[in-house]
């Protein structure tokens, strides 16, 4: 693969994230001062905010979640680093990594070379209808938007056009969650602490304790079958299928390459990013998968040097359980129509051959949406230092990607990292 | 169709005519819908208003049980889903809309490839009462 280079290397060598979550006593800045304080105390050498030349944020939709527009300069206030020039980037679910790409372009260019890179959103103090509302502009609002879709809803569209495509087995979305939640109870900062098995249970308990008929799921898969455990939302799209609705902020401290080991002996490197666009759902030749995400992994890939195959592991997008099937196929770690049979056979669990989403991703994680591309170099930090607990991946991984997604596909960013020893 | 224009707002204008407008690329024929100045394949700004058949084929689809405001507003809700789906017209182009007289209660009985004819449906949008798109099994 021919491999294009950037003038100049980027390095990360801090990062941290608030815990992801409902939090109705917190405001953006406070999620922002808990994340910035464990950014602080990640860089090994010690940390001087002096050195910040830039702040890029990514930020879904401040102005609509909490009436405020402009949160990159007030942010950066907050926390003592102004004048440095401060810029908000969107791109719906994917602002964070297009900031963090944003960011390493800046560094790559020769303008800077320490940038903070943050991504936030606190969507929680609304009703859940206007957080709807507020998402739903990341589409088509004259054309795709009146038709009556919701996210969940085109999602689930894609659903149906791959089931039908593949012959697939619907039951392989509810692994996807079953595997995500597994990974989620052995991170700290997610949203969902439990695995699966686990609020099936207390869900018995609880009808048990008040008294009424207590449910004969007799595992995960009855349990997230049967409508009254898990309920529809936009079929075949469920409860269990989304991921939930979060506040959270995550950052990391990127610099030019050259002066990486002043903060810290073990620094990762950004060594492929690629991004692309696309137009609404019905504009695309293929409802079965994300072209954008195709077309963004093969830039990062060429970037890189690499193919899919020398990835340890990946934090994908995994907004609705099919959204995680369909990234494993675009980034070409399984074979168009073999993504769903890849999650019924463990083959992307933990011990499987393409670890994803060992954070628990966004479905168990949480989904923070402008938070989220950030808080998924966060777990690609964890893993290639060796500092991710009880769910670190075993043989010292070398190799992580992210892969975020704006909207239903509009938007796409990889980026890939490295550790090097 | 010299009645409409290029201008998006129109879509709707015909629309609230029982009119299903898009445009043509007189350079590379291809079709899109709504209608729009610049031919996205080719470029061109060679292009023309023309009038669908409003038949096509579902492509994809869903049954919404927690509905956005406007749909909650016109009825429905998680005891009263409705369907919404990609419509693929018979020229070509792909369009989203309310999909009508399908068995909502049975989902896994609504079959991708089904036949439908545009019809379309009015809501309130606000005080206003808009046509929105639909379609129906022909």
């Amino acid at each position: 693969m021919q491999k294009s280079k950037w003038s100049r290397g980027v390095a990360v060598v801090g990062a941290g994230m608030s815990k992801f979550g409902a939090f109705p006593e917190k405001t953006s800045r406070d999620l922002f001062v808990d994340a910035y304080l464990e950014l602080q105390s990640s860089i090994d050498k010690g940390f001087d905010p002096k050195r910040i030349q830039a702040f890029y944020l990514g930020n879904f939709s401040s102005d609509q979640f909490e009436k405020q527009s402009h949160l990159a300069p007030i942010l950066a206030s907050w926390i003592g680093i102004s004048p440095v020039p401060s810029i908000r980037v969107e791109d719906a679910c994917a602002s964070g990594g297009v900031a963090i790409r944003q960011a390493a372009l800046a560094i790559a260019s020769g303008e800077y070379d320490v940038i903070l890179v943050g991504g936030i959103e606190k969507m929680t103090d609304l009703h859940i209808s206007a957080v709807t509302e507020a998402l739903a502009t990341a589409a088509d609002t004259q054309f795709e938007i009146p038709a009556g879709f919701t996210f969940p809803g085109f999602y689930a569209a894609m659903a149906t056009a791959y089931l039908k495509e593949y012959k697939a087995d619907r039951e392989a979305f509810y692994h996807v969650a079953i595997k995500n939640h597994k990974n989620g109870a052995l991170n700290d900062k997610a949203q969902f602490g439990q695995s699966i098995t686990e609020i099936m249970e207390n869900k018995k308990q609880r009808a048990a304790q008040k008294g009424r008929s207590v449910p004969e799921w007799q595992d995960e898969i009855e349990f997230l079958s049967d409508p009254k455990g898990n309920p529809n939302i936009a079929w075949p799209m469920t409860l269990f299928d989304c991921s939930p609705v979060s506040d959270g902020a995550a950052v990391a401290l990127m610099v030019a390459e050259e002066i990486a080991k002043d903060f810290t002996d073990s620094p990762i490197y950004l060594i492929g990013s690629g991004q692309a666009s696309d137009g609404a759902l019905p504009d695309r030749d293929t409802l079965a998968s994300i072209p954008a995400a195709q077309e963004a992994g093969r830039r990062a890939y060429a970037m890189a040097g690499l193919n899919p195959n020398d990835i340890d592991f990946a934090e994908v997008h995994d907004c609705f359980t099919i959204a995680e099937i369909m990234a494993i196929e675009d980034l070409g770690f399984f074979p168009y129509g073999t993504g769903w049979k890849a999650a019924m056979s463990g083959k992307t669990a933990r011990d499987g051959e393409h670890p994803i989403n060992t954070s628990g991703g966004l479905k168990a994680k949480g989904h923070p949406v402008g938070a989220s591309g950030v808080g998924q170099l966060i777990e690609i930090w964890k893993q290639l230092r060796g500092i991710a607990g009880e769910r670190q991946l075993p043989g010292g991984p070398k190799i992580g990607l992210t892969h975020n997604v704006g909207g239903s596909g509009q938007t796409c960013v990889v980026n890939i990292f490295e550790r090097r020893d | 169709m010299a009645d409409y224009t290029m201008n998006s707002k129109d879509f709707f204008t015909a629309l609230s005519n029982e009119t299903l407008i898009g445009s043509r690329c007189i350079d590379c024929a291809s079709f899109t819908i709504p209608q729009r100045k610049i031919c996205p394949k080719c470029h061109s700004l060679h292009t023309e208003i023309i009038k669908y058949s409003g038949s096509g084929k579902l492509v994809a689809f869903t049954v919404i049980f927690v509905p956005p405001v406007m749909m909650a507003q016109a009825g429905y809700d998680g005891k009263n889903p409705y369907c919404v789906g990609i419509v693929e017209l018979d020229e070509g182009p792909r369009i989203s809309a309310q999909i009508l007289d399908v068995d909502i209660q049975r989902p896994e009985n609504i079959k991708i490839g089904t036949k439908m004819q545009m019809t379309t449906i009015t809501r309130n949008e606000g005080y206003i009462e808009k046509s929105f798109l639909a379609f129906r099994p022909t």
